[in-house]
């Protein structure tokens, strides 16, 4: 229905039947509105400026002063009732549009929009990155040391005899040539084989308390499999403070371990020898998601820091005494992940550390 | 080190009924390594001794092959079994005598007479194989002649088991052979830490098993030592020791008159067997077997072949030695030999010479027992790449008092199985230097383990170690037994006490540090830097810092670069990448070349990490003292010493960036998101980069830019330079980024902006400059006209083409003009463009593009 073409004349304000009957002429149209288009018209025709009861409200100022009050609440009631009127029917025909008009903009939101999809951390950065966090979480700060090291740092502060096999060349990388173009046989320096040489950069560059969390890139002359690689990673923990024991030590693990693995997990030590510490042992943790069933599983070495260590790095082993463990990034995650070959740490292959990072299936949507 | 459990009991009183497990249990829980347990299956059903009475060589065949006739024993033989194979194939050989068994065996490592093991018809041997009876090379195989893998008992599958010969005490053909071969009895296969020489035996291992349940012990080496004449204590053979630093006692006992290449009885070769070790003759298993039961290695010398007396002295460069194994072996000088009049006869505590091998004619033997210096053997037996048996144990240091015990113990075995007789006096040359006494606080243990100990507990458990204990007031005073030369510090002594206590018995203790300060900002940085690359699309890898010639010939680094300046291995794993790498992008581009071969098509990665560059003048490393700490002078000296090591970032962009879909095509990346990302990780340290323009390689020499902080070049970012693509065959325009992460300061927090709330003004401008004239130096000189008032500059868009004259380009900008203080007129916001747009003129010849 549209909107007449010529409104009725303005009713009396005095009036109230013509006021109702304009009234109900208003609501009609209102009612009658098929869409927006036609509630608009309607709108303009009997609440516009010049609708019958807009006219009919202005005439009130003209009328003597006591008819004023009762012509008043007769064209305020009806134009507020209208009022209410076209709110009600517009936010139906808008909704009743919305329906209609959004349905067709659907679109299929099972769409992949991979257009510049996220990278990701490779798992040992990751592994390195949370381990730091627990102890840092625990008040301990992360240290760091060369790669090429003096052998003096990797074997000797660390209480290993100059005849000691691992020094040998079949272990460990030695330098030859440190750039000047000039081979030396005696340049005494190495790719460090584990992270301990940072325990003693740490005692020797901080005073004690020390707690410090050490991890690092490490290299062994190991030919790549599944089980070895000659570049691999390790964390390395010195705490250096009076009074400090082994069950300090076993403490520090037990609460790595279930930060780690879980609650539920906990470590056993077992007697073992290490030039650097004293007593030794080596670490097993209990893996509560071990393939096969919940079972200890070897994760590193550990031990209280020697007295020859303590006293090369000019801390006396009477006052100061201290504890050290370490364990690999690469076996750990083997172990935690069920990473069957080494390789696939290390080669790079962007589909394996996508994946550790977050799960894909076939379909990549 | 291979222990059988029935070797171990003899010496330490363990309970009967003790699994297995809880002795590999114990073993671990008192600091020993269990490898392995080889605990043979079963044989079911008849495993006897038997006895070969005939062997016929079989020779039609390709291999050899005998059938043999073997007694084993009344009840036992063919004859006596209602065999229906048997009697159908009687005629295909000899005759068989009652009790006997025809048998045909691939082996020849036996003779008439051998005691063997037969496992009749209807044995199942371990893996579930039945024994029958079959013909087989045209003769009935009625049994098995079996060999050690067989029953399960060990690795040797080169011959069967032979476990005397004629008739051996004890032993009788048809007996059961099982506790003979050891078929009930488990190995521990040890692995022994290198401060523990004294378990690389029966004796030690024994003795630990013994403290550890708690039960009686007796030394093997503990005897009385066989009294001899006081007249002919030097008569056993003459011997020097020229150099004592290296042979602090050498004991020689002979045996004369005996049969020395004597097969040995069964149980030494069994337990031989066990350890790994080949039987060779009666001599050379004795001296094996004593060194497995002590610790102590022996030689044997064929006296016959020896001239005038041994001596122990230091190689001169250049002597040469045919050691056992038939290699000749030339000497730098140093190396500590056995020599006699003839020159060197054995590389002492490592092997043996040629010379004077024992051979099946020998009749007396010379027996040396020595205690030699642990780094000179270890030092020997590394350069000569020739690990034994013996240089695995001076290495670890031999307890030098039991020297004469182990003499005496494989003279009188020898003597017992092959004959002969010991010689009447016994040569010990040298002797014991007690080792030094420790003094530790009662306390100690307590103060390091973190539980109390009785002072009972630590005297008994020093004590069960053999060490000699005495309490003054709240100290003891320990003297470390002869073969615990590790026991020097109270910390050793710590260690005994709580690892026979047992480390389970430590509580668990969390200590609390004093506050610390978290992550550096540079550690936190760096973290930053990594987690946006990753979340950028990066995907992270860590490649091996290994680079050769050829890696850096691929990048088109020239011969004189710098970067050919390079730290290179003395032993690299791959003799083509013996350098340290300059540079992150060798190794990052190997990986991108890696996984394109695996068929991944677009790869955008980066890598974080240490590079190795060489300082111009680096002072060398000398030796520091470790018996106090360094000067900070003689620290300072090591890091100057060592080559820089900065870490860096790099990036490789090739393929697409962004992918094909249904929203349209991909995109390379390229040099521009190179240089957007070096933008990125200085912004994430919190500063601007510039980019200059520069030719470097590996990069295009047009697309390349060098990244500053400030004035400081920090890096370079761009596509490669087309030829390294092809070299390397990367996708078209690959491009990179590579930066030192240390060389950017840690940046100082900006001081708060103030934010104007009044509405701005935006007016585009296009300027047309010359090609020269960069769009970073234009933006700039636009901000320096437009003053305080000219809020941001932006380039929004590129032209170049038939609008602009030739040789320029036209660069639009979009201007915001703001005001802090008041909403700027129109014709003030013109002012401000017209002044930008007059400083862009005056410096670059700008103008504006109608």
């Amino acid at each position: 229905m549209s909107a007449p073409e010529n409104p009725p004349a303005s009713p009396d304000p005095t009036d109230a039947a013509a006021v109702a009957a304009a009234l109900e002429l208003a609501l009609a149209a209102v009612a009658g509105a098929a869409d927006l288009d036609e509630l608009k018209a309607a709108r303009l025709a009997h609440a516009g400026e010049k609708s019958p009861l807009a006219l009919a409200n202005r005439a009130i100022g003209a009328l003597p002063k006591a008819e004023k009050a009762a012509a008043g609440k007769t064209v305020g009631a009806a134009r507020s009732r209208l009022g209410a009127a076209i709110a009600e029917r517009q936010s139906a025909l808008e909704a009743e549009r919305d329906a209609r008009v959004l349905v067709t903009e659907a679109v299929d939101v099972s769409l992949p929009y991979d257009r510049r999809p996220r990278g990701a951390r490779q798992p040992i950065s990751v592994m390195i990155q949370q381990v730091s966090d627990i102890f840092v979480g625990m008040g301990w700060e992360i240290a760091e040391g060369p790669e090429l090291e003096a052998e003096w740092y990797n074997f000797d502060a660390l209480n290993f005899p100059p005849d000691h096999p691992a020094r040998d060349l079949q272990d460990t990388f030695y330098v030859a040539d440190v750039g000047d173009g000039v081979v030396r046989e005696d340049t005494r320096m190495v790719l460090r084989t584990h992270t301990s040489p940072v325990q003693a950069r740490s005692m020797l560059r901080r005073e004690p308390p020390i707690y410090v969390l050490c991890p690092g890139r490490t290299f062994r002359t190991d030919e790549l499999d599944a089980t070895h690689t000659p570049v691999f990673h390790q964390f390395e923990g010195l705490a250096v403070d009076r009074h400090l024991t082994m069950a300090h030590l076993k403490g520090t693990l037990d609460h790595f371990a279930r930060q780690v693995f879980g609650p539920e997990s906990r470590t056993r030590l077992r007697p073992h020898f290490f030039p650097f510490t004293e007593p030794s042992a080596e670490m097993d943790v209990w893996f509560p998601d071990k393939k096969g069933g919940a079972g200890w599983v070897e994760w590193g070495g550990c031990g209280m820091v020697d007295p020859n260590v303590l006293i090369a790095c000019g801390l006396d082993p009477q006052e100061w005494s201290g504890f050290a463990f370490g364990m690999g990034v690469e076996r750990t995650l083997q172990f935690s992940r069920s990473i069957p070959d080494m390789r696939d740490l290390v080669d790079g292959d962007v589909r394996f550390t996508t994946r550790m990072a977050t799960p894909e299936g076939q379909v990549s949507i | 080190m291979r222990a059988p459990l029935s070797w171990l009991r003899e010496y330490a009183a363990l309970p009967e009924g003790l699994t297995p497990e809880q002795i590999s249990d114990m073993f671990v829980s008192i600091g020993f390594e269990i490898e392995d347990v080889y605990l043979p299956e079963p044989t079911i059903g008849p495993l006897v001794v038997g006895r070969v009475s005939a062997i016929e060589e079989l020779t039609e065949f390709k291999k050899p092959i005998r059938f043999c006739v073997v007694e084993v024993g009344p009840g036992n033989g063919a004859a006596d079994t209602a065999d229906e194979a048997a009697d159908g194939a009687a005629g295909a050989g000899p005759a068989i005598p009652a009790d006997s068994r025809g048998i045909i065996c691939g082996a020849t490592n036996f003779v008439v007479g051998d005691l063997v093991v037969v496992a009749l018809p209807g044995t199942e041997l371990p893996g579930g194989f039945t024994i029958g009876s079959r013909m087989t090379y045209g003769r009935l195989s009625d049994g098995m002649i079996c060999a050690s893998d067989e029953v399960g008992v060990g690795t040797d599958h080169d011959g069967i088991i032979v476990l005397g010969h004629g008739e051996l005490p004890g032993i009788s053909v048809g007996d059961d052979a099982r506790s003979l071969i050891g078929t009930d009895d488990p190995v521990f296969d040890v692995s022994v830490e290198t401060d523990r020489g004294y378990a690389l035996s029966i004796r030690g291992l024994a003795r630990e098993l013994a403290i550890g349940f708690g039960v009686d012990y007796t030394d093997p080496a503990g005897g009385e030592l066989r009294a001899v004449d006081a007249e002919s204590v030097d008569t056993a053979y003459p011997v020097r020791i020229d150099d004592p630093s290296g042979c602090s006692r050498f004991v020689a006992v002979g045996v004369t008159g005996a049969d020395l290449w004597a097969p040995s009885p069964a149980l030494i070769r069994r337990r031989l067997d066990a350890a790994g070790i080949r039987a060779i003759s009666l001599a050379v298993d004795v001296t094996n077997y004593v060194m497995l039961e002590l610790g102590q290695p022996l030689h044997a010398y064929d006296r016959a072949k020896l001239s005038g007396p041994i001596v122990v002295r230091r190689a001169e460069a250049g002597e040469t030695l045919r050691t056992l194994d038939g290699v000749d072996r030339t000497l730098i000088g140093g190396e500590l030999l056995i020599t006699d009049d003839s020159g060197p006869i054995g590389l002492a505590g490592v092997m043996g010479g040629e010379t004077t091998e024992i051979s099946t004619a020998s009749r007396d033997v010379v027996l040396e027992a020595a205690a030699f210096n642990p780094p000179d053997i270890s030092r020997v037996a590394r350069r000569q790449h020739l690990p034994s048996e013996a240089s695995k144990r001076f290495e670890r240091a031999v307890d030098p008092a039991i020297a004469a015990a182990a003499a005496e113990r494989a003279a009188a075995l020898i003597a017992e199985y092959g004959g002969g007789s010991v010689s009447a006096g016994r040569t010990d040359v040298g002797g014991v230097t007690p080792l030094p006494t420790v003094r530790m606080p009662l306390s100690e243990p307590e103060r390091l383990a973190g539980r109390p100990y009785d002072a009972e507990v630590v005297v008994r458990r020093l004590e069960q170690v053999g060490a000699t204990v005495r309490v003054e007031a709240d100290e003891v005073l320990v003297t470390p037994p002869s073969w615990r030369p590790d026991l020097q510090r109270p910390a050793d002594l710590v260690e005994e006490v709580a690892r026979l206590e047992s480390y389970d018995t430590i509580p668990s203790v969390l200590p609390v540090p004093p506050s610390g300060s978290g992550f550096t900002r540079r550690q936190q940085r760096l973290r930053s830097v990594a987690e946006d690359l990753a979340a950028a699309g990066l995907t992270e890898t860590l490649s091996f810092p290994f680079v050769g010639a050829a890696d850096l010939d691929a990048l088109g680094i020239g011969a004189d670069d710098v970067r050919r300046r390079l730290v290179r291995l003395a032993n690299p794993l791959d003799a083509g990448r013996p350098f340290l790498r300059p540079s992150l992008l060798p190794g990052l581009l190997g990986v991108v070349v890696r996984n394109l071969s695996r068929g991944v098509r677009d790869l955008s990665l980066f890598e974080i990490g240490q590079v190795f560059l060489p300082r111009f003048g680096a002072p060398s490393l000398v030796d520091l003292p470790v018996d106090h700490r360094p000067t900070d002078a003689q620290l300072a000296v090591i890091d100057a010493a060592l080559p820089d090591q900065p870490r860096r970032v790099a990036v490789v962009l090739a393929g697409d960036l962004e992918r094909a879909g249904w929203w349209g095509a991909g995109r390379p990346g390229d040099w521009a998101d190179a240089i957007e990302f070096g933008r990125r990780i200085a912004a994430v340290c919190g500063h601007p980069l510039r980019v200059v323009p520069v030719a470097f390689d590996p990069f295009h020499p047009g697309r390349c830019g060098e990244l500053r902080i400030g004035d400081w070049p920090v890096g370079h970012a761009g596509e490669l330079h087309p030829a390294v693509i092809e070299r390397l065959g990367l996708p078209e325009r690959t491009s990179a980024l590579e930066l030192n992460l240390d060389a950017i300061p840690e940046a100082a927090e900006p001081p708060a902006p103030t934010v104007s709330s009044f509405p701005p003004v935006h007016l585009d401008v296009a300027l047309t400059v010359p090609d020269r004239v960069r769009a970073a130096d234009l933006a700039e000189a636009l901000a320096a006209g437009g003053g305080e008032l000219l809020e941001s500059v932006r380039l929004f868009d590129l032209y170049t083409g038939n609008q602009v004259a030739a040789g320029h380009r036209s660069l639009a900008f979009a201007l915001t003009v703001r005001a802090a203080d008041r909403t700027l007129t129109g014709s003030e916001a013109t002012e401000v463009r017209d002044a930008a747009v007059a400083a862009a003129a005056e410096r670059y010849g700008a103008q504006v593009r109608g």
